[in-house]
């Protein structure tokens, strides 16, 4: 079971929680198994069989971008992090 | 009994002295002026650290950390030098070397002289705790002293962050900022108070900054920023930015106008009990527009004043700004470029993801498409 790390914006679309499980070997089968256990979260990061273009995806600290994008490779003890921009200064 | 001169001729022959054509001949030498303060304001050697000789044992290894690096030590005449280059070699140093004739025979022979810019006394006192880190010293001082900043918001990460860069003496601070104090500012918003209440807030940090350090040049700017005023406000030369913004449009209005003018931006947001910082480095490493390509959609981008805040938050997030802006200034450590620390305060826990420039951003990447200024339309309420 991967770790999946909720960003404070999108925890009311995961019960609340800091962070969920869920299970794949790539970052596209981690996101179809936290949209199938989480609609709500699911569809707001990865929808059409593609990652929302507001969120970033990082596992392990790298961005998927900077790796294979949805083929990137998720290890059992990786932790992947879903992180939209902030805006907030005040 | 041993009398001085005998200890210092037989110093002479343990150590190896070097006249100044072998000593510029030693590749990557640290050159260290070990004389007392009054004799180096009067004109040191090009390139040169000082470390008075009484600090030499407790500085060296943070100034040449290096037991390897060759050292050219001087004084006045090459005796004082004699006994430090014995004192490094005692602590490992294995090539440490005093200058033959020391600054007096390097002066006589025409060699090259600078003057060193000094601090009066008053502010030797105010800032002696940066002074006495040898990473700063003095000459990080000056530069601190020299440095221009320019603020992006004066609420919650402005606050601490306009506090601190004053303290440390930052010589020309601007801040940009349209609004008025009010009472849901005072709990986290620490540089205005209830005396500035229903002022404008960038009256009101300056007010702040001028009671804590009157070294401070203070400019403000009673604006929002807009593709209209970030010229205008950038023609008066900033060497920083500090970006402690509320919304989307500015965040991105910061980022182009760095990239175009080569500024380096240390970005800071905050939501809750979260908080993200880095640095933008122009060219250097990757930009706002990098890491985020595109604002997400109004639904989650509440802002502070929707969402709420852990009124410390902006304390820790805008002091960690700081750090970096002071680095930054000072031109010491490792700056947070292409890292982004993510801190969440409800766990105690800090985390970092790498972030790289994309090269096929629209505004820093190799082709750009995105060349003027946009005014993304205020999709989140404040």
């Amino acid at each position: 079971m991967t770790v999946v790390r909720v960003p404070p914006v999108l925890r009311s679309e995961a019960g609340g929680v800091r962070e969920v499980e869920a299970d794949g070997a790539t970052v596209r089968e981690v996101m179809e198994d936290l949209a199938r256990r989480l609609p709500a979260l699911g569809t707001r990061v990865y929808s059409d069989g593609e990652l929302q273009p507001f969120v970033n995806v990082y596992v392990d600290g790298e961005d998927v971008r900077t790796r294979d994008g949805l083929d990137t490779p998720v290890g059992d003890t990786s932790t992947v992090i879903l992180l939209p921009a902030m805006a907030g200064g005040r | 009994m041993t009398t001085y001169r005998e200890l210092l001729q037989r110093t002479k022959s343990e150590i190896s002295e070097v006249d100044a054509r072998a000593a510029a001949a030693l590749d990557g030498a640290v050159w260290i002026d070990i004389r007392e303060a009054d004799e180096w304001q009067e004109g040191h050697l090009p390139g040169a650290v000082h470390v008075p000789r009484g600090f030499l044992e407790s500085r060296i290894e943070g100034v040449v950390p290096d037991k390897g690096t060759p050292v050219v030590l001087y004084c006045a005449a090459a005796n004082r030098s004699a006994f430090a280059a014995k004192t490094l070699e005692e602590l490992g140093y294995t090539s440490a070397h005093s200058l033959a004739g020391g600054f007096t025979d390097w002066k006589r022979n025409g060699g090259e002289i600078v003057m060193p810019r000094t601090l009066s006394p008053e502010r030797r006192t105010r800032y002696s705790r940066h002074i006495l880190i040898p990473e700063i010293g003095e000459e990080g001082q000056l530069k601190l002293l020299d440095s221009r900043v320019l603020l992006i918001g004066a609420g919650g990460l402005g606050s601490p962050a306009s506090l601190y860069l004053a303290a440390a003496g930052i010589g020309r601070m601007g801040i940009v900022d349209a609004d008025i104090v009010d009472e849901t500012n005072l709990q986290r918003q620490v540089a205005h108070s209830l005396e500035t209440l229903g002022t404008p807030k960038v009256d009101s940090a300056k007010r702040a900054i001028e009671a804590l350090n009157p070294d401070v040049d203070v400019v403000t700017y009673r604006e929002r920023l807009t593709s209209e005023n970030v010229e205008r406000i950038l023609a008066d030369g900033w060497d920083l930015i500090v970006d402690g913004a509320d919304n989307f449009p500015t965040r991105y209005l910061v980022n182009d106008a760095s990239v175009w003018h080569d500024i380096p931006v240390v970005h800071g947001s905050i939501y809750r009990f979260e908080g993200q910082v880095t640095v933008f480095s122009p060219h250097n490493g990757p930009c706002y527009r990098c890491l985020f390509p595109e604002p997400p959609p109004a639904e989650l981008a509440p802002s502070c004043a929707e969402g709420g805040v852990l009124g410390v938050l902006p304390g820790i997030v805008g002091s960690l700004q700081t750090n970096e802006a002071i680095k930054l200034a000072a031109g010491i450590g490792e700056p947070l470029v292409g890292r982004l620390l993510l801190f969440d305060a409800l766990a105690t826990e800090f985390s970092e993801v790498r972030i790289e420039r994309n090269p096929d951003c629209p505004v820093c990447g190799d082709h750009p498409t995105i060349t003027e200024y946009i005014d993304y339309v205020e999709f989140c309420a404040r």
